[in-house]
């Protein structure tokens, strides 16, 4: 077990690596310079802001530069936002971001497995065809037009929530954002859920534990739920990059000060720092995040031993 | 004789009945796909709005374009001709969401085909080659689906400009991935058959096998996947589309309009629910397409 932990996480490494790389030697290859402006700057000037920025050395010098800045967590300052440094704009709204992921994972991840399990568990009744018709609705519903949606419902024709905003981050400007978030994703669980469990119900230690006469509740908890639960945690991954990446749309749809408010602007602005720097941060966040489905998966599967 | 004769044509008959009763895989396929009434229903909505995006813009007598200075931001009505309502600088939304269509259909097929093309090259090659060489690229594929791509295409189009062609590659590049795997794991079976073994004997370059032989074997399930890449294509196209780095006035795609609805969904509902309803439908249709595809292909849901 130990070592496949480790051999796990010292695959991790390269592929972060890789990411930095890819995104340094795009930057570098793009036209212009962050400093090119409409302004002429004087040569001497130029000179000297090309040596602070290690600009004038040859390009595997200011990779290791790089990767040593980026080592060191520091991003340098950001291109649009004069008086700011990259971290402190990231550390600002990193907060606003992992708020919302959290609570929009785990409500994917809660209400998606329970809708999948009283799903299998009333297969081919009236429930059952309400989780599925709802996990084929969620599915086709992008989170951008599911976003729209939801703020005429629920801000402007009930006035019950408010149509976005932070203030904070107190629970009524959190929900809808969430909501927009997980929909597609609780939908994605539910249907897996619900495969997975129907296949493992019709399994033969699942008739065995029948025959014996153990209480149905505890069938489904201690038998059923953990082989079932698999393909589920192995689509985490993709549901948790699914979620940050949704993070841009929505923080745009809802004016939260998030990671995907700050990443839109970057890119509008043309603002090569910060977009490249968010895209180590959330890429790095990714790969860790895959290692960890990665490690659970082994320890869930009751099939793999070490 | 002829008893001979007539034994000839018995067997012949047998011979006919027998081959009555085998039917080949795709006709399997196609009565199973036939009898689910859901996604044959689901194809002939998508027949449909294909048709409409083709030829529907000449039931209007707007451009997509075109300004009407009278009706601007009015609600959906015959007596103006604005089917669908105009938006706030007079354009009519019942041509828009058409165009957007052609945009957004395009880059679906345009990028699933692109994918299909890279994912089945890389994957064909790795399982073929097999041993070390598919360890290392299929290492590389997994190096990649752990990429951050939506933020990685937009660090693209930050980069090198928002190009509509430009977003056909990128997004087509991104979504080979799972393609090449699964074509990877069909190779790798197919490669062990005797006909792949004649074809080694009789002497066949090992370029020629895998064009002339795995690839066609392996089209089918690539086809079924590509139809639920479709989907994800669109939805990429308007998710880019939505934060205005994909396609740029005056042009525009499902994305586009639903962004721009969206900012006046309060007084203008019509410029959001139109373009968002194609949208939903459009993708709603592929899916059951796709998974009636695959329900009909895949021999194990028999």
């Amino acid at each position: 077990m130990l070592k496949f932990i480790i051999k796990r996480i010292l695959v991790a490494i390269p592929t972060l690596l890789i990411l930095i790389s890819i995104s340094f030697i795009l930057v570098h290859s793009a036209p212009g310079s962050p400093f090119t402006d409409d302004r002429d700057i004087s040569p001497a000037v130029m000179k000297n802001i090309e040596a602070k920025y290690h600009l004038d050395r040859p390009l595997y010098v200011q990779y290791v530069y790089y990767l040593k800045d980026v080592v060191t967590w520091d991003f340098g300052p950001s291109f649009k936002y004069k008086d700011f440094s990259i971290n402190e704009l990231v550390n600002a709204s990193f907060g606003v971001s992992v708020k919302i992921g959290f609570w929009a994972f785990v409500l994917a991840m809660g209400i998606g497995v329970s809708c999948g399990i009283v799903g299998a568990l009333n297969q081919n009744t009236k429930i059952d065809y309400a989780v599925m018709s709802f996990a084929m609705v969620g599915v086709a519903i992008p989170n951008f037009v599911l976003g729209p949606i939801l703020v005429v419902l629920f801000a402007i024709y009930f006035k019950v929530l408010p149509a976005g905003g932070w203030n904070g981050g107190s629970i009524e400007y959190v929900i809808l954002p969430v909501i927009a978030m997980s929909f597609r994703y609780i939908a994605s669980i539910a249907r897996i859920m619900r495969a997975s469990m129907i296949e493992v119900l019709n399994s033969n230690f699942i008739r065995t534990a029948k025959a014996k006469g153990m209480a149905n509740s505890y069938i489904i908890l201690h038998h059923a739920l953990r082989p079932s639960i698999l393909p589920v945690v192995s689509y985490m991954g993709p549901a948790f990059v699914g979620i940050v990446t949704g993070s841009v749309v929505i923080e745009t749809i809802f004016g939260l000060p998030g990671i995907g408010q700050l990443f839109v602007n970057g890119a509008l602005n043309r603002d090569y720092n910060m977009v490249l720097t968010l895209t180590i941060i959330v890429g790095g966040l990714m790969i860790l995040f895959n290692t960890i489905v990665d490690i659970l998966y082994v320890v869930i599967d009751p099939k793999i031993k070490y | 004789m002829i008893g001979t004769i007539s034994r000839d044509e018995e067997n012949k008959e047998v011979l006919m009945d027998l081959e009555l009763e085998s039917r080949s895989l795709f006709q399997d396929a196609k009565v199973r796909f036939l009898k689910n009434k859901a996604a044959v229903f689901s194809l002939v909505v998508v027949a449909v709005i294909v048709l409409m995006v083709l030829f529907g813009q000449s039931l209007s007598v707007y451009s997509y374009e075109d300004i009407d200075w009278d009706n601007m931001l009015v609600g959906p009505s015959f007596e103006t001709g604005h089917y669908f309502g105009t938006d706030d600088l007079g354009r009519d939304i019942f041509v828009r969401t058409l165009q957007g269509g052609k945009i957004s259909l395009m880059v679906g097929i345009m990028g699933a085909l692109v994918a299909v093309f890279i994912g089945v090259i890389y994957g064909a090659t790795a399982g073929f080659i097999g041993g070390r060489t598919d360890n290392i690229m299929m290492r590389f594929v997994d190096i990649l689906a752990s990429f951050p791509f939506m933020f990685f295409v937009i660090l693209l189009v930050t980069f090198f400009g928002r190009n509509i062609g430009f977003i056909f590659v990128a997004i087509g590049m991104v979504s080979w991935l799972d393609i090449a795997r699964i074509v990877r794991g069909q190779t790798l079976g197919l490669k062990e058959k005797e006909f792949i073994e004649a074809a080694h004997v009789s002497g066949t370059s090992n370029a020629k096998i895998v064009r002339k032989h795995i690839i066609p074997n392996v089209i089918g399930i690539v086809v079924v996947y590509a139809t639920l890449l479709i989907p994800n294509m669109i939805i990429f196209e308007s998710f880019l589309s939505f934060l205005g780095l994909g396609v740029q006035e005056p042009d525009t795609s499902w994305g586009a309009l639903v962004n721009e609805g969206s900012k006046v969904m309060d007084i203008a509902f019509w410029q959001l629910i139109y373009p968002g309803l194609f949208l939903v439908v459009t993708l709603f249709c592929f899916n059951f397409v796709g998974d009636g595809l695959r329900d009909a292909l895949d021999p194990k849901d028999r």
